[in-house]
């Protein structure tokens, strides 16, 4: 009988972390999935990816709801994170490591964090990084279409703010909602994916022989298609630059989870 | 009530390794477990205080993957086969390399199991590991996997001191650093 009250106890510290994830004030919109054509294909030929049913977090997670974070979690403050886990400019726009300060507001999107830190952010919402494959698909959405990425119109409004300065200050999330009810997937700040070291465009290793062979073991490494879409290539040439301790000013994420 | 807190005393003090902090920059920071090729599941932080080759494969990958595991022999030989050195290879496919799949493997290589370990975990905890050490990867369809082949070499901390990308034959750099890293305490 004396043993209720530990138990008791240990039974609140198990359900903490479920009350704060329920909490979460941004919500995750289903998408329904299905094939998907994606610039990766899934048979290193020209095979689309399969999807299943998912959900993913309607808005970028933003400074306050890191900050959140930081606070339940303080081993993820930037002065405890361990090195082999976020770079030395982890979190470094904020004011201190538990306050933002004037150079980071509440609703701009959380920057500078690394993909370990995304991922245990996610975490705590019960959830998981989205993979490239629904990344991709989610973003290949407009306000009208789940699929826009034959329109002209699409690839050039993402590729005008890839040319927009890095050095003007982030805008707060949210932007028009998309068909799926998602915000913020072009336009706002670049977004960690699961798989970001799972694309490997630096080689394509079918076309040499030799030692450069024997660094990429299977089928060979992702050849691209539809190259005329350069918007998403450069993505893709972006996150498998990255070091998964990497942090940068326009580099944050949002969560998915299964359906 | 007291011997309770006792026991749960001594299990945290069991998990806590009764050494110093790992250093920051310590792979061992990672909390995942690993399943061996005999079934037994430790954590990965278990295996400091041992200098390691470390790398990432699949068993039923017929081409690089075994010239990954013979290039970590073969390194392990070039450097004078120091006792104090272990091996480990930890699966890219843990939905179909099961602790059989591990143990048959083994076998069929004559891996030494005084210093080799075959390893697999959870597909998240497989995708945070290579990010850890630097290692893509990329399931395709047909069951097959494209990846990155390397060899890293951990001292007893879990610090990455060394890493080639030279497999099929041993790297004499490579091969140097092993030497240093097993011999000195």
């Amino acid at each position: 009988m004396r043993r209720r009250p530990v138990l008791l106890l240990l039974g609140l510290l198990l359900a903490g972390p479920a009350l704060a994830a329920d909490r979460a004030p941004s919500g995750y919109r289903p998408l329904p999935g299905g094939r998907f054509a994606s610039v990766v294909p899934a048979d290193d030929k020209a095979a689309p990816a399969v999807l299943r049913p998912f959900r993913l977090r309607a808005e970028p997670v933003t400074n306050a709801e890191f900050l959140a974070f930081v606070r339940r979690h303080p081993e993820w403050r930037r002065d405890r994170a361990p090195s082999v886990f976020a770079d030395a400019r982890y979190l470094s726009q904020w004011a201190a490591p538990d306050r933002l300060g004037p150079t980071a507001r509440p609703r701009q999107p959380v920057t500078q964090v690394s993909w370990f830190a995304a991922q245990a952010y996610c975490e705590s919402e019960h959830a998981r990084l989205p993979t490239w494959y629904e990344w991709e698909y989610a973003a290949a959405a407009d306000g009208t279409r789940a699929d826009a990425r034959g329109d002209p119109a699409w690839r050039e409004r993402v590729l005008s703010w890839y040319s927009r300065p890095s050095s003007d200050a982030l805008p707060p999330v949210g932007g028009a909602p998309d068909v799926h009810g998602v915000r913020d997937l072009n336009g706002l700040v670049w977004e960690w994916v699961e798989d970001f070291n799972a694309m490997m465009t630096s080689a394509d290793s079918r076309e040499q022989d030799g030692a450069d062979k024997l660094r990429f073991c299977g089928a060979g490494a992702i050849t691209m298609e539809q190259k005329e879409n350069y918007a998403t290539l450069m993505r893709i040439a972006m996150l498998s630059s990255l070091k998964a301790t990497d942090t940068t000013a326009n580099l944050g994420f949002r969560c998915a989870r299964p359906d | 009530m007291k011997r309770l807190l006792l026991l749960l005393a001594l299990l945290l003090a069991g998990t806590a390794h009764a050494t110093s902090p790992l250093p920051g920059d310590s792979v061992y920071q990672l909390a995942v477990p690993l399943t061996d090729q005999d079934g037994h599941t430790a954590a990965f932080a278990a295996r400091r205080g041992t200098p390691q080759i470390v790398s990432m494969f699949y068993t039923s990958c017929t081409m690089v993957c075994p010239m990954i595991i013979d290039t970590m022999k073969a390194t392990r030989r070039a450097a004078g086969e120091p006792a104090r050195l272990h091996l480990l290879a930890v699966s890219f496919d843990p939905a179909r390399d099961s602790v059989d799949a591990l143990r048959r493997y083994a076998a069929a290589h004559k891996l030494d199991q005084r210093w080799w370990t075959l390893a697999r975990t959870a597909p998240q905890d497989t995708r945070s590991l290579a990010a850890l050490l630097g290692v893509q990867y990329r399931p395709l369809r047909d069951g097959e996997f494209n990846h990155s082949s390397a060899l890293l070499l951990l001292d007893g901390e879990g610090r990455i001191v060394a890493r080639t990308d030279v497999i099929g034959r041993t790297d004499p750099a490579f091969v140097a650093a092993v030497r240093k890293a097993a011999g000195s305490k």
